[in-house]
């Protein structure tokens, strides 16, 4: 769905539910689900339709997953980082998480 | 990297956004001796329209094109004029009082400030079509900021929906890149042509002119354009196919990725959370902060600058952010030199002329700012257009009432996908306007912070003894 | 003489109002609701959504078997309003606490207990005090520094918004006349029937019935009542939505059936609706994050503050004028707890003419006069 023009940037690993993906430093937890064509990050608390980054820009929390263990991270604001775990957000957060 | 615990307690001038208008605000008033923070929540500053603009990986500079690159000068210069930039920082607080709450890595603070512009810009106006929360639909400035940061480019069969400057300006640097681009399909009906009439001639006179021939030319060359009046976006757990129509025909477009987009809107959720007056704008159809001639708000000490001010494009919002600046330098240290004002106002106009033209020739079209039926309105509780429109006609006047119905604009984003929505719904199902309707009423946080954030900050003896009694 | 639009005009449609007019659509009545606009001042879109029983009635014994009855009937209630609008208010009386984090919050709680069972004429019903680990077989999650608490079983709560909707739905399909945005400025009783004017013109009714919460001082005088209202400001924190972990209410802090958790509560002075204090809101989020830790990393999406409706002494208002037969006041801070008794009892009330004392009597205004000559 979306190509990389410039392999420039240090290469980056990520697990996203326990499955490596590899990407760029300097991508955000958003862009590198959307680079690696993973179509969706969370499902919706009322329905459980999946949903998919939508904005990436902060402002329609579609992009919440679970990052590090710490649930409702808005993906496209937190940058990658070597090693960092992202889980799919399935349905509501689970306290404590 | 600063952290929270490296902030002073105060500064005199906090800057809230840093894109254009944050970033030239910031910069001046920092030359003329204010002490000056400015906060953005991105990973760097630029905004919206110079998203990455200090790191980006696309090096092809004819990709994004000039216009993009002109944004480097403005962070440069931010960077080297004594202001503290703090990338990482969201400020989900803003009292009339001026006390800020910024949250940076998890841990909150409170700021007070001898004067604020708040510069958080605009976002992209809700494109509320059946299917339009499947995954593999995307704004399109969402596609364009993945470009920008990421140097991400679409790749298989895409489509572009809507209308307006973002549009064909994303196509133009898809194309340009080597991406993908099947269809644009144009939502913006041909009748407005007939109200933008009017202001051509200031059009013609503009930098938007030859700027925007340009570009549809280049873009229409490789493009094919097909002018719809409905859209719908089909698949079961992602996009699958586009649903368009024509009149009475209807056809339809295998896809893996739909950008959307219909113009961009004031944010307005800090404002309104700060308790600042905001009309509704009819031309552009939207909320917009009531301003004087240096962009003070209804709030004393608060000004609004830059496409959050009302959209004028990002070479304006430089030139509003130095004029709120030069106002907040004038109020706090009235001896300081600045910069003749009336340079950024002439710079201004010109930036104004054409806009009106743009304005009612992209206006977005009845049908795609009202929905009916299924199509949902409130993304994050899931709340459809039906629902909307019954409860409007169960005698349920206004959007506060609305969401206390049905709980739209409840969730997480605060009602900056569904508020115009809601409103126009209300309005076109009760024979009355948006400006009557109102909007959400809207406190902080504007954004989420934790508890244990939202815990550690001071409490004053009177706050504790008012809930432990 | 013309009849009367309506048999009864309630003023407020709040859910004092709609759950009072509800149960006079289903006597037949044929009534108009009289409110405010979108941005009116609401308790009942601003409130704890608990239908609670617990520490109810010290100062006033008979409020303790007032308030039990109406929870004893709100699951009927909950069910009839379900089949007629196929709506679910989700309501719950699985019991409920109030928690201590220290000793010295424990045996304050205690003593109010002690006091409200001692006093002559209350119902007999059941509250515990209970310690840590009994706290803890039912709260498993609950933090270090909780001491204990009391439990009544005849606690609980429902979607207090998702009522405030039905109710609003049951009466437009009962044929009730909604009229938003009619503040009433006068009220008038002439020719056998009251004449309430409006921005928008008269209306003219054989009854009226006053729910307009704290405005009810403002009107209640203009039919030879008085409802002596000190109204005070409430804050409340409200995170995202969560997987249930919390089955019972607790009395500052509660889990949604959609999930977010509420979390209050704060007594203020002031009457402004729209303000916040950082540090009221901080605090409360301190001590739920005390109760459970598990809270700490959650995320508040919104946060307000709404205007209790509280009457002098914290008591229901339920009066029939004397000087103007067929006025009547429906005034009360529980709301949402005593919406069957609306619906269920008053409302049958209004509708044959005359409250009936044996229910009622100690909630009348009067008792404000006979106080204070005491």
């Amino acid at each position: 769905m979306f190509k990389r023009l410039a392999e420039a940037c240090a290469p980056v690993a990520i697990t996203v539910d326990g499955k490596r993906v590899g990407c760029r430093a300097g991508d955000t937890v958003a862009a590198a689900l959307i680079a690696a064509g993973i179509a969706h990050c969370r499902t919706a608390p009322v329905s459980g339709a999946p949903r998919a980054p939508y904005c990436l820009m902060g402002v329609c929390f579609e992009c919440l997953v679970t990052v590090d263990g710490t649930g409702s991270r808005q993906g496209c604001l937190v940058p990658v980082r070597d090693g960092m775990t992202v889980e799919t957000q399935v349905g509501r957060r689970e306290a404590g998480r | 990297m600063t952290n929270a615990s490296d902030l002073a307690s105060s500064y005199d001038l906090v800057v809230i956004g840093g894109g254009p208008a944050g970033l030239a605000a910031a910069a001046l008033a920092a030359r003329a001796g204010l002490s000056t923070v400015l906060f953005d929540e991105n990973p760097g500053v630029g905004g919206q329209i110079y998203r990455a603009i200090t790191f980006s990986p696309v090096k092809d500079r004819t990709i994004l094109g000039e216009d993009y690159w002109a944004g480097a000068d403005l962070a440069a210069e931010a960077a080297a004029s004594g202001a503290l930039i703090v990338t990482g920082a969201t400020v989900w607080s803003l009292d009339p009082a001026r006390l800020v709450g910024v949250s940076i890595a998890g841990q909150a603070r409170l700021i007070r400030a001898g004067r604020v512009i708040i510069a958080t810009g605009a976002l992209e106006r809700p494109v509320p079509v059946p299917g339009w929360t499947l995954p593999g639909v995307m704004s399109a400035g969402g596609a364009q900021t993945v470009l920008k940061a990421q140097g991400l480019v679409p790749s298989g069969r895409t489509v572009m929906a809507g209308g307006g400057p973002l549009l064909w300006l994303l196509a133009a640097q898809i194309l340009r890149a080597g991406g993908k681009l099947d269809a644009i399909l144009d939502t913006t009906p041909r009748s407005n042509w007939l109200r933008a009439l009017a202001h051509l001639p200031d059009f013609l006179l503009s930098p938007y002119f030859s700027k925007g021939v340009k570009l549809l030319r280049e873009v229409r060359a490789k493009v094919r354009v097909i002018r719809v009046d409905r859209l719908e976006a089909v698949g079961d757990d992602r996009l699958r196919e586009v649903v368009f129509g024509t009149g009475d025909g209807e056809r339809r477009l295998a896809a893996d990725l739909l950008l959307l987009h219909q113009g961009v809107v004031p944010n307005v959720n800090l404002a309104i959370a700060a308790g600042i007056a905001h009309a509704w704008n009819e031309r552009q159809l939207c909320f917009e902060p009531v301003l004087d001639g240096d962009f003070n708000s209804s709030v004393p000490g608060i000004a609004v600058a830059g496409d959050g001010a009302g959209i004028a494009g990002g070479t304006a919002a430089a030139e509003r952010g130095r004029i709120a600046a030069i106002a907040a330098v004038r109020a706090l240290r009235p001896a300081a030199s600045v910069p003749d004002v009336q340079i950024m106002r002439r710079k201004l106009r010109r930036e104004e002329m054409g806009r009106a033209f743009l304005d009612w020739l992209n206006r977005p079209a009845g049908p795609f700012r009202q929905p009916t039926g299924d199509t949902i309105v409130c993304r994050c509780e899931e709340v459809t257009a039906r629902q909307v429109r019954d409860t409007a006609d169960m005698g349920c006047e206004g959007p506060n009432q609305m969401k206390a119905f049905l709980r739209c604009g409840m969730g997480p984003c605060q009602g900056r996908l569904c508020g115009l929505t809601v409103t126009e719904l209300i309005a076109a199902q009760r024979g009355t306007t948006p400006a009557e309707v109102g909007y959400y009423r809207l406190r902080p946080p504007v954004k989420p912070i934790t508890l244990a954030e939202l815990a550690s900050l001071p409490i004053a003896e009177a706050e504790r003894k008012a809930v432990e009694r | 003489m013309a009849a009367s639009d309506y048999d009864v005009a309630v003023v407020g449609g709040g859910l004092v109002g709609v759950a009072t007019a509800w149960g006079l659509a289903r006597e037949g009545c044929r009534v108009v609701v009289l409110d405010e606009g979108d941005r009116a001042v609401r308790a009942s879109r601003g409130n704890f959504a608990l239908v609670w029983v617990q520490s109810k009635g010290l100062g006033l014994p008979e409020y303790a078997g007032w308030t039990i009855r109406s929870s004893n009937a709100w699951a009927g209630f909950a069910q009839t309003l379900k089949e007629e609008t196929g709506l679910d208010v989700c309501f719950q009386r699985p019991g409920g606490f109030h928690l201590a984090l220290s000793d010295k919050e424990l045996e304050a709680r205690a003593n109010v207990l002690k006091r409200l069972h001692n006093q002559p004429g209350i119902v007999d019903y059941e509250t515990e005090i209970m310690d840590r680990a009994q706290v803890a077989k039912m709260l498993p999650d609950i933090g270090p520094e909780v001491v204990g608490g009391s439990y009544c079983p005849l606690d609980g709560h429902v979607n207090s918004l998702r009522l405030f909707r039905t109710l609003h739905a049951a009466i437009k399909a009962r044929g009730v006349t909604y009229l938003p945005s009619h503040r009433v400025e006068n009220i008038a009783r002439e020719g056998g029937e009251f004449r309430l004017a409006t921005a928008h013109g008269e209306i003219r009714a054989r009854r009226v019935a006053l729910a307009a919460g704290n405005a009810n001082m403002r009107l209640a005088p203009m039919v030879g009542l008085e409802a002596p209202m000190r109204p005070e400001r409430g804050q409340i924190v409200v995170t995202e939505r969560l997987r249930p972990f919390l089955d019972h209410p607790v009395v500052t802090l509660r889990q949604t059936d959609e999930g977010t958790v509420m979390i209050g509560d704060s007594k203020e002075e002031s009457v402004d609706p729209a303000g916040l204090t950082l540090g009221v809101s901080a605090t409360e989020a301190e001590r739920a994050v005390r109760l459970f830790p598990l809270l700490a990393n959650v995320n508040v999406v919104r946060t307000w503050s709404a205007i209790r409706v509280m009457t002098h002494d914290g008591f229901p208002i339920y009066d029939e004028s004397e000087t103007h037969p067929g006025a009547f006041t429906v005034c009360c801070h529980s709301g949402v707890t005593l919406a069957a008794n609306h619906a269920l009892l008053v409302a049958p009330m209004i509708a044959r003419g005359a409250l009936d004392k044996s229910m009622v009597a100690p909630f009348s205004a009067r008792r404000f006069h006979v106080q204070a000559a005491g």
